[in-house]
């Protein structure tokens, strides 16, 4: 099914649908309240059934910016190659996502890590912990108002000496 | 039993029996830092949960503070086995960016190193699977011809394990003649290595009855897990990006190679289709290096995306204006305000990056799509129902790259 039919089946479906494309990324920008239909519909009836990527940012510090995090889903059709973006905008204090392990259990991980990374809850995740950071830690490193040599979790890193092992 | 029948299961008495075994972080078979917490009935896997972050050493925010060179120091490490790969990943996406259409000579050139690190890379996943499952012969003939690689690394740019190699636009350095001597030397020796492992392996007794059937990935399942490269090519995905999105100099070079695919999903698919693989590059290293283009390896120096010669620098204004250009952290190139996803086939799947780009030298968001974390996600889904044993035969399967997993 060539992009544009797709494109128009979901606008007629979903009212407010913006698309843009940048280079070979072709993409289609909805609200998180019709996030998961349109990656339902897009699994069932359009043929994309592989979650290649997903993957956040932190638009805080970008230029011109009116959003605060935006979300981002990459779906390949594995018969046609096809692929496309879904993205989606999220703004504080609401930092919550439908979860999408209902339609692909490869979200397990990806959504563990955007929740580690930025703070992003999915709703409806089975196991949402923290992946790659320890459980204890506080904050979300990639966000931007994180600092790159962090919060002095390194410089107040509790030594045990040998006299008091 | 999938993971979620078990948490229905009730607590207490009936669940008694079960006992926990913590695999890694540090056991030989797991080669690098991660940690299985097994649930066991006897020696059977109920239940498998990993547990990683040990290596994590926040990769993509040192993306976001160093320049589109600086960066490939660090991709680098990420799957160190094919070091180069990620290299040629990185600048592919920065390029696709900037949008930069690489010279011929440099797409031959990274198209040879490629394949060179997916052969590389494939020799330690198919030896190191044999060594956890006793077989240390493979392993070190194995090795033997990965040396070979890292003489031609060092060859071009006088680093073995991490060469930092590519540049935007173009390359550190053009190769010599002795890099086309080694890499025909190569092309003539590995066959005879190949043909070893395969006589060792393919049908070794204990081998084959230890990965055959044991931890097999339906083609279905494969598809939801997100799977790409050989793990999902040995399930029955036929993708293979070097054939489906051509980039570099696959599109010229189509005919040289054919993509490996399988049905059993199983370890020792897996580690077939992981052979066979190596033979197609090799094929692809043959008729790229007799077609080596001449030319220049950079992109124009017009193109203000290129550092010019050296010796260029240090006798003419401009060129050194263009330098100087180029390393301040102010000034450097600009990118189209965008964000772009872009991958290839790197030898464990689909390597991607998604940069957010605000216009500087400098990615505003530099994520990786890691297919070692993506891989290792499918772990409980195939171990679950197998022995204890049967651990390290699926784990050596999947080429579970640490540096990679955390990033």
């Amino acid at each position: 099914m060539p992009f544009d039919t797709i494109i128009t089946a979901l606008k007629g479906r979903f009212a407010d649908l913006a698309t843009s494309e940048f280079r070979d990324n072709r993409r289609v920008v909805v609200a998180p309240a019709q996030l998961f239909d349109v990656l339902k519909s897009l699994q069932e009836e359009h043929g994309f059934d592989l979650l290649f990527e997903m993957t956040a940012a932190d638009y805080l510090k970008y230029p011109n910016a009116v959003d605060r995090f935006g979300v981002v889903y990459g779906l390949l059709n594995t018969v046609t190659g096809e692929r496309v973006f879904v993205k989606t905008v999220l703004n504080e204090p609401d930092l919550t996502l439908p979860s999408a392990f209902s339609l692909w259990k490869g979200a397990d991980w990806l959504e563990r890590e955007i929740y580690d990374m930025y703070g992003i809850l999915f709703d409806g995740h089975p196991d949402l912990r923290r992946i790659l950071m320890p459980e204890a830690f506080a904050g979300h490193p990639l966000r931007k108002d994180y600092p790159l040599r962090g919060r002095g979790e390194r410089h107040n890193f509790p030594v045990i000496t040998r006299a008091n092992s | 039993m999938p993971l979620e029948a078990l948490d229905t299961l009730p607590d207490g008495p009936e669940k008694d029996y079960l006992w926990t075994l913590n695999f890694g972080p540090q056991h030989p078979a797991t080669h690098t830092t991660l940690r299985l917490i097994l649930t066991l009935d006897g020696e059977t896997v109920v239940k498998a949960v990993p547990d990683i972050g040990f290596l994590h050493s926040g990769f993509e925010k040192l993306g976001e503070d160093l320049d589109f060179n600086q960066y490939v120091t660090i991709v680098d490490r990420m799957n160190y086995i094919s070091p180069i790969a990620n290299e040629i990943a990185w600048h592919h996406v920065v390029e696709k960016l900037m949008g930069i259409d690489l010279t011929p000579r440099c797409k031959y050139i990274r198209t040879i190193l490629a394949e060179l690190a997916r052969i590389s890379d494939h020799l330690l996943c198919t030896g190191a699977q044999a060594l956890d499952l006793g077989a240390f012969t493979a392993f070190l003939y194995g090795f033997q011809q990965r040396e070979v690689i890292y003489d031609i690394y060092e060859t071009i740019s006088g680093q073995r394990f991490h060469p930092s190699y590519t540049r935007v636009g173009g390359l550190l350095y053009d190769v010599t003649e002795e890099f086309v001597r080694k890499v025909r030397s190569f092309v003539q020796e590995f066959p005879a290595t190949h043909a070893d492992m395969c006589r060792l392996l393919n049908r070794n007794r204990i081998f084959v009855e230890r990965t055959q059937g044991i931890g097999v990935l339906s083609k279905e399942l494969a598809i939801n897990l997100s799977c790409t490269g050989p793990i999902a090519r040995a399930s029955g995905v036929v993708r293979d990006l070097r054939k489906d999105e051509p980039y570099l100099a696959y599109g010229e070079l189509q005919n040289t190679f054919k993509v490996i695919c399988a049905t059993d999903g199983d370890s020792y698919t897996r580690y077939l289709v992981r052979m066979e693989e190596m033979l197609e590059s090799l094929k692809i290293i043959a008729a790229a290096i007799e077609n080596l283009p001449a030319g220049a390896v950079n992109v124009d120096v017009d193109s203000k995306v290129v550092f010019p010669a050296q010796t260029s620098v240090y006798r003419t204004i401009e060129s050194m204006i263009q330098h100087f250009e180029l390393v301040m952290p102010n000034r450097q190139w600009t990118p189209p305000l965008d964000e772009v996803y872009g991958a290839i086939e790197s030898p464990n799947g689909e390597l991607g990056f998604y940069i957010v780009s605000d216009g500087t030298g400098v990615a505003y968001r530099a994520r990786t799509r890691p297919p070692s974390y993506i891989h290792f996600a499918t772990f409980p889904y195939l171990i679950e129902g197998h022995q204890l044993s049967d651990v390290v035969a699926v784990l050596g399967s999947l080429n579970i790259i640490a540096a990679e997993l955390d990033r």
